[in-house]
């Protein structure tokens, strides 16, 4: 007699969710998600009901009010008038200028620091351990200080430039470093200068194109045509000669001493310097550890069978090991970067107005709403970082290794 | 960080409600230590001396309602707050009462939640500059770049007053008084501005103090006083009749030195006698023993004494008494009457 056995019924039952392990894992996550939602609605309640006490209330009406104070670096028009929220966005603005520039300064340091920290040479390898050794190691706060004091005490005051044979004077007579900030020529966008611009930015996608040209040349006829200088042939060439055809369209505004300070110009102050420089040398320290790790994670063999093949160290690197030691190196970064980001936060210790000083700093004093600032400032740098990692994700997924 | 700045937040939320609706006389009196916030070191109003003793005129106020409570003058724990961090301190219950020169304002008084129990000091908001530079007004300060401490009402005024003058600067925002001095001493700022007393505590501590001028302007009105929080009327009360006590007593002549013997025995002058508690029973009605005003000015004298041993003309800071002289002798100190 066969036995035939019933296909076994999907029932389900309690004990199920601790003892199947199918389920198991999700009934522990869900009370543990339960939990996490208690403590908060019970936090959140205890924080309602104190500041009812108190006879206050949770309202961002003063966001529209006349913020009242002044900030020195405006991306942005602003005065004094503007209101809190317009206060807030300059500072944001601030933040992701220090952000950016300091993203792009760390990884140049982090880059080269990384590379030269596996140099044969014995002193460029002792200097760049020095290097990432003095800075990863005290906090950053102490380096921003550092730079800023250093900054302030040793460049003159702009008054050292007055008069005719002043104590100071103008590098190449355009630029002025002082220790309130360094002055530089400003451009003047005259008639005509869009073209100039446009014609930039074409020549940049140029050079891709012809970069992606010559990839496809090498792979269908084998056939190599150089890549470096006529690159910087498309990229000059034509935005010099639109230039000088249409009667050089874009001016100089040169700094000048007037009154108390430097008119005119850019002026890149010296809040700004110390932040970027700081935070741009302390995270490239870290970079730096992580770029040595993922270019010592491609295995020897790598290196001695591209050597074999006859290629030379300089290919070897730029070919087969740095390629590879991306994949270990980008998640990491995204890190760092986020690091940076939020360590910008310490702009307050030099007098740079960024998001925290702004809104988190005079804008919380003045009005003394300090939980709606606090929140605020959560939720922008929650979404800064989310987005930079998302960004990165996307870059880091890119380069992923492609399984075929 | 971020979210442990928010519990903080929630935690501070949670721990103010407790601190105000309980009797802060009975916590101080159960520590045995009063709580008091004042300055990071501003030199005549509150820094540490050479032995790291607390002194100064607002440290006085401290003192003087420590001993009218605990009996102790060096009963105090001070806490140094900053321009930023001071409000969040006494909302917290983190101090008791706060004597760092803050100004009384409208939006700190309803808004924020404090009682200003009075002034102890009438001031205004003025520039230093260095002689050097040839100002001699604040209104051609055009263009200037100015040091000024942030989360602080100068912050406003300053504002106001380039925007009614209809001139320029560039602000740099400093987070303590001692760093404003660095960034003034490196001419990385044209001018300093702050408070015309803090100007002449901060004059007093350079190495030539005479090559800084304090410019003619008084830009702002700046009455400086203690504060509590609200809610708690009682230790409002007790701060601010120590206050008044000291004041009291210039202006009836109680000094530190004839205290203890005017204090011995009823004199001939009832508003004395009430005050020291000779006569009537004003210590029990505040909830203090009877002789409570006499151990505050015992202290360190009347306000005229405090206010002339610690930034009165013979000591560096040179401050001439002005406003704050007696209503008697042309100033506007006026303290009501003990009674």
């Amino acid at each position: 007699m066969t036995t035939v056995s019933d296909p076994p019924k999907a029932s389900f039952q309690l004990s199920q969710l601790i003892y199947d392990t199918r389920y198991r894992s999700y009934t522990f996550q869900f009370i543990a998600l339960m939990l996490l939602v208690a403590l908060m609605a019970y936090l959140g309640a205890n924080l309602v009901r104190n500041l009812a006490e108190q006879g206050q209330n949770i309202a961002f009406g003063f966001l529209a009010e006349p913020s009242g104070y002044d900030i020195n670096q405006r991306p942005i028009e602003y005065d004094s008038q503007s209101s809190h929220m317009r206060a807030s966005i300059v500072g944001v603005l601030n933040t992701l200028i220090v952000a950016f520039l300091g993203c792009i300064t760390a990884t140049l340091f982090g880059v080269t620091a990384g590379i030269l920290r596996l140099s044969p040479n014995w002193l460029v390898r002792k200097l760049m351990a020095f290097y990432v050794e003095a800075f990863r190691n005290v906090p950053v706060l102490i380096w921003i200080l550092i730079i800023f004091t250093i900054m302030t005490a040793v460049l003159p005051a702009p008054s050292a430039f007055r008069g005719e044979d002043s104590p100071s004077s103008m590098l190449f007579g355009s630029f002025a470093f002082t220790n309130r900030g360094v002055y530089t020529p400003a451009p003047i966008w005259g008639p005509g200068s869009v073209v100039v611009v446009l014609t930039f930015l074409a020549s940049i996608f140029g050079v891709f194109y012809y970069r992606r040209y010559a990839t496809k040349l090498l792979y269908d006829t084998g056939k190599l045509i150089p890549t470096g200088w006529p690159s910087l042939v498309i990229l000059f060439v034509p935005t010099i000669l639109i230039y000088f055809i249409l009667g050089r369209p874009i001016g100089l505004d040169y700094p000048a001493l007037a009154g108390f300070n430097f008119q005119g110009g850019i002026h890149i102050r010296g809040s700004l310097i110390a932040l970027w420089f700081a935070l741009a040398i302390y995270t490239g320290a870290f970079i730096a550890e992580n770029v040595r790790a993922g270019i010592q994670a491609v295995s020897k063999g790598q290196t001695e069978a591209a050597a074999s093949l006859g290629m030379r160290p300089r290919r070897i690197m730029n070919l087969v090991i740095l390629p590879q030691a991306l994949r270990v190196i980008i998640p990491p970064l995204i890190s760092q970067y986020l690091n940076l980001t939020k360590n910008s936060s310490l702009a307050i210790a030099v007098g740079y107005m960024d998001v925290t000083g702004t809104l988190g700093g005079i804008t919380l004093n003045q009005t003394g709403r300090a939980i709606e600032c606090v929140l605020m400032l959560m939720l922008f740098y929650l979404t800064i970082s989310l987005a930079i990692s998302a960004v990165m994700n996307v870059y880091n997924n890119a380069i992923a290794l492609k399984e075929r | 960080m971020k979210r442990t700045v928010f519990l903080g937040a929630l935690t501070v939320a949670g721990v103010a409600a407790g601190a105000s609706a309980a009797a802060t006389l009975d916590d101080v009196k159960a520590r045995g230590k009063l709580n008091c916030g004042v300055t990071t070191g501003l030199v005549g109003f509150a820094a540490p001396d050479a032995n790291g003793v607390w002194e100064g005129f607002d440290v006085a106020v401290c003192r003087a309602v420590a001993a009218a409570v605990l009996g102790d003058p060096t009963a105090v724990e001070f806490v140094p707050t900053t321009g930023k961090t001071r409000f969040t301190a006494l909302a917290s219950g983190e101090i008791d009462m706060l004597a760092r020169n803050t100004t009384w304002t409208f939006s700190r008084d309803t808004d924020l939640k404090f009682e200003f129990v009075g002034v102890n000091y009438y001031d205004g908001q003025g520039f230093m500059v260095p002689k050097a530079l040839g100002v001699s007004s604040a209104k051609e300060l055009d263009g200037a770049t100015v040091c000024i401490q942030t989360g602080t009402t100068t912050e406003l005024n300053l504002a106001d007053f380039f925007r009614k003058n209809n001139i320029n600067y560039e602000p740099v925002p400093i987070e303590t008084n001692a760093e404003g001095q660095q960034q003034y001493l490196a001419g990385a700022c044209d001018t300093y501005t702050t408070d015309a007393s803090g100007l002449a505590a901060t004059r007093a501590a350079f190495e030539n103090p005479t090559e800084h001028v304090i410019l003619p302007e008084i830009v702002s009105k700046e009455p400086l006083g203690p504060l509590v929080r609200h809610g708690d009327n009682e230790w409002g009360d007790i701060v601010r009749w120590t206050l008044n006590a000291l004041i009291s007593a210039e202006e009836l002549g109680v000094t530190s030195a004839n205290v203890e013997e005017m204090a011995s025995s009823p004199t001939n002058s009832p508003e004395i006698n009430r005050l020291l508690g000779t006569e009537g029973n004003l210590g029990e009605m505040i909830g203090l023993e009877a002789d409570w005003a006499k151990r505050a000015i015992a202290v360190g004298g009347n306000y005229g004494e405090v206010f002339e041993r610690n930034i009165g003309e013979n000591t560096p800071i040179g401050l001439a008494r002005g406003l704050n002289a007696q209503w008697t002798d042309g100033g506007i100190l006026y303290s009501p009457p003990f009674r």
